[in-house]
């Protein structure tokens, strides 16, 4: 059988699983279509938090970013693992306690006001739309390269999906969708890391693979790359060529904004306890870990099959490989100097007269996870697996965000702040039309992207960092944070990072570079100042207003035990 | 579902039981700021003189790409291990 061929079958397989999984977890309360009924096993949960969590991001373009940019890609790697400390930590086991059903839910109720909490849900709905185009975009670029049918076909097939358990199942069909989603794609990732560990550095273990010397040779394969990068004009691979507070500001910004992402917040809501929302932030982390530090190593590996395999290599005898990328136009070639071969170099690639060389050869980074199989020669059914791997990834994200928006319509919007009197069955009906309104929307963006969904990563994260974080932590660690702070905060906080990024990538982005940006840091690192200034504005406003009121005083004292309701701790004192 | 706190559990103790949590989460979040902010970023190319025994990783270079994301994933099991035992300890678990 073709590659194409097993694609259907992996294709197929999968979404039938997932379609069967949802129609027999159907959702039949506002409880069960929100939390899915707070009866999550904690390990369960941490499946389905590493699946919602892993977006096309994580599963296509990652890798190939740090194969790229060497040791600056780090900022992904630490970024987006260690926000789930902070969650753990700082978040989880008392939004838990709270116990209800959203964020917007805790913002309101703690900072006492409606303002409060719509601009919490607006940031919500705006933060899981961006984040939720990207992945139907994804969607339909893997339908694209893999089943050669046109993206539009693949979003609408993705949409099908995502509508059929995510509207029907809500929480609780997403959260066993995503379970079954979470297998598929590890098994995705790492089958084609295993074999090309195996071929490059002799081992099973990716993880150990890239620390250890290449096959039959006594030569690290990390010191072989960063010769060969010495070699082609490019920066080591295991040192960075950005600022060091460039580095630091990213990876904090994305570590808090993970921590800040309400799709991955109400995930902790499902769980019976307290002590379950700790133990299966542990769990998502362990088995997000196993893909995140796969990650790494295929990068390694990838980048020195490229490089090994193109450079000064006779462009009329390219492997196949290059052929198939170079129709889809993710690989071009030019040959400057007309000699016939491939100068593969970086900025400061130089020949033995000292003049500089030009590049010829441009890899898009997003390739080198779904081309890996094919350089490293796997069998067909190996390219089937990660397309549908790949698809594992984008529909569960997608289908959180989905969830993200349709509760913050039906229960945020309609039930907490514009018709409190609404029936359970409405509110449930409600939901399941916002959700579908979601899906057409999500498919319009993955179809049409409008230019922002390129940006997805610094709006989405920027945002969550400047606004969610702060005032979920002030709310559980100050008694004596109030409405006035938290709301200026907020807004002080949303208003500096989304104008900052605004500027640098739509209104002006030919000034976007380290000599014009604040503090030397980019509108992808930006949320850290914005998440700087939300506390500091918050805590200041907060000192000249008066403190929340008793009941929401003793509200705080509350969560921050595991046992007991609200009236129990009154006696607390902090 | 919830239970109503044991009547030993005084207001005192449930003080004492938050500052536990706080000492517990301070101390968990420096060696997270260590090892990635520091180890992987702040003092990377110090530590990027040394390697890893026995392979090509150099130090600061394996913790920001390696070696923090395996310290985060021990430490939210510290911590959850930690904290229900403080939860026992003070008479405030589920």
């Amino acid at each position: 059988m073709n590659p194409e061929a097993w694609t259907y079958v992996f294709v197929s397989a999968t979404f039938a699983l997932y379609i069967f999984i949802a129609v027999r977890s159907r959702a039949g309360t506002t409880g069960e279509f929100y939390v899915a009924g707070g009866g999550v096993p904690p390990l369960a949960n941490g499946l389905a938090t590493a699946a919602d969590w892993m977006s096309a991001a994580s599963f296509i373009s990652m890798a190939g970013i740090i194969s790229f940019a060497g040791y600056d890609g780090s900022v992904y790697l630490m970024g987006w693992t260690g926000g789930y400390v902070l969650l753990a930590l700082l978040l989880a086991p008392y939004l838990r306690k709270f116990g209800r059903f959203t964020v917007p839910d805790f913002i309101g109720d703690r900072y006492y006001s409606s303002t409060a909490r719509v601009v919490a849900v607006v940031a919500a709905i705006f933060i899981s739309f961006t984040y939720v185009g990207g992945q139907m975009r994804g969607v339909g670029i893997v339908f694209s390269r893999f089943l050669g049918v046109d993206v539009e076909t693949g979003v609408l097939i993705g949409m099908g999906v995502v509508f059929v358990y995510a509207v029907l199942g809500g929480m609780k069909g997403i959260t066993y969708t995503q379970v079954a989603q979470y297998c598929v794609l590890i098994f995705a990732f790492m089958v084609p890391a295993i074999f090309i560990s195996l071929q490059i550095a002799g081992t099973p273990i990716p993880q150990l693979g890239f620390g250890g010397t290449e096959v039959g040779t006594s030569t690290f394969l990390l010191d072989k790359l960063d010769g060969l990068h010495r070699e082609l004009g490019f920066h080591l691979y295991t040192e960075g060529a950005k600022p060091t507070i460039e580095i630091f500001a990213t990876t904090l910004a994305l570590m808090v904004g993970t921590a800040g992402l309400p799709h991955v917040i109400i995930r902790f809501y499902t769980v019976p306890r307290v002590r379950d929302a700790r133990i299966s932030a542990g769990w998502a982390l362990l088995f997000i870990a196993i893909l995140y530090t796969t990650a790494p190593a295929v990068a390694v590996f990838a980048r020195t099959n490229l490089i090994q395999s193109v450079s000064e290599k006779s462009y009329a005898e390219r492997p196949e490989w290059v052929r198939s990328w170079e129709t889809a136009k993710l690989i071009e070639f030019t040959d400057h100097n007309g000699d016939g071969r491939i100068q593969y170099v970086g900025p400061n690639a130089v020949d033995a007269s000292g003049a500089p060389i030009q590049n010829e050869l441009v890899v898009d980074r997003d390739i080198m996870v779904l081309a890996n199989p094919e350089i490293a020669g796997l069998p067909p059914w190996v390219i089937g697996l990660v397309a549908a791997g790949g698809l594992a990834a984008a529909l569960s994200t997608a289908a959180g965000l989905l969830l993200v928006i349709s509760t913050s319509i039906s229960h945020d919007l309609l039930k907490r702040t514009f018709r409190p009197d609404i029936t359970e069955h409405g509110e449930l009906w409600a939901a399941r039309i916002a959700a579908a309104v979601g899906v057409c929307v999500a498919g319009y963006l993955g179809i049409d992207p409008p230019g922002f969904v390129g940006e997805v990563v610094a709006f989405a994260f920027g945002l969550a960092a400047a606004s969610f974080f702060p005032a979920i932590v002030m709310g559980i660690f100050s008694r004596r944070m109030n409405r006035e702070g938290a709301i200026s905060g907020l807004v002080v906080g949303l208003l500096f990072t989304a104008s900052y990024i605004v500027w640098f990538k739509f209104v002006h982005p030919e000034l976007d570079s380290a000599e014009h940006h604040l503090f030397g840091i980019s509108p992808t690192g930006i949320g850290t100042v914005g998440m700087a200034l939300n506390f500091v504005v918050a805590l200041v406003v907060a000192r000249f207003t008066p403190p929340p009121p008793a009941a929401v005083q003793e509200l705080v004292t509350s969560i921050r035990t595991p046992r007991g309701a609200g009236e129990a701790h009154e006696i607390a004192v902090g | 579902m919830s239970l109503e706190p044991r009547p030993d559990a005084t207001g005192a103790q449930l003080a004492d039981y938050w500052r536990a949590n706080l000492r517990c989460v301070a101390l968990l979040l420096s060696i997270w700021f260590a090892v990635s902010f520091g180890g992987g970023i702040l003092f990377v190319d110090e530590l990027n003189a040394i390697r890893l025994p026995g392979t090509g990783f150099k130090l600061g270079f394996w913790f920001a790409q390696s070696g923090s994301i395996y310290v985060f994933v021990a430490l939210i099991f510290v911590y959850a291990w930690w904290m229900n035992r403080l939860d026992r300890r003070f008479g405030v678990d589920e």
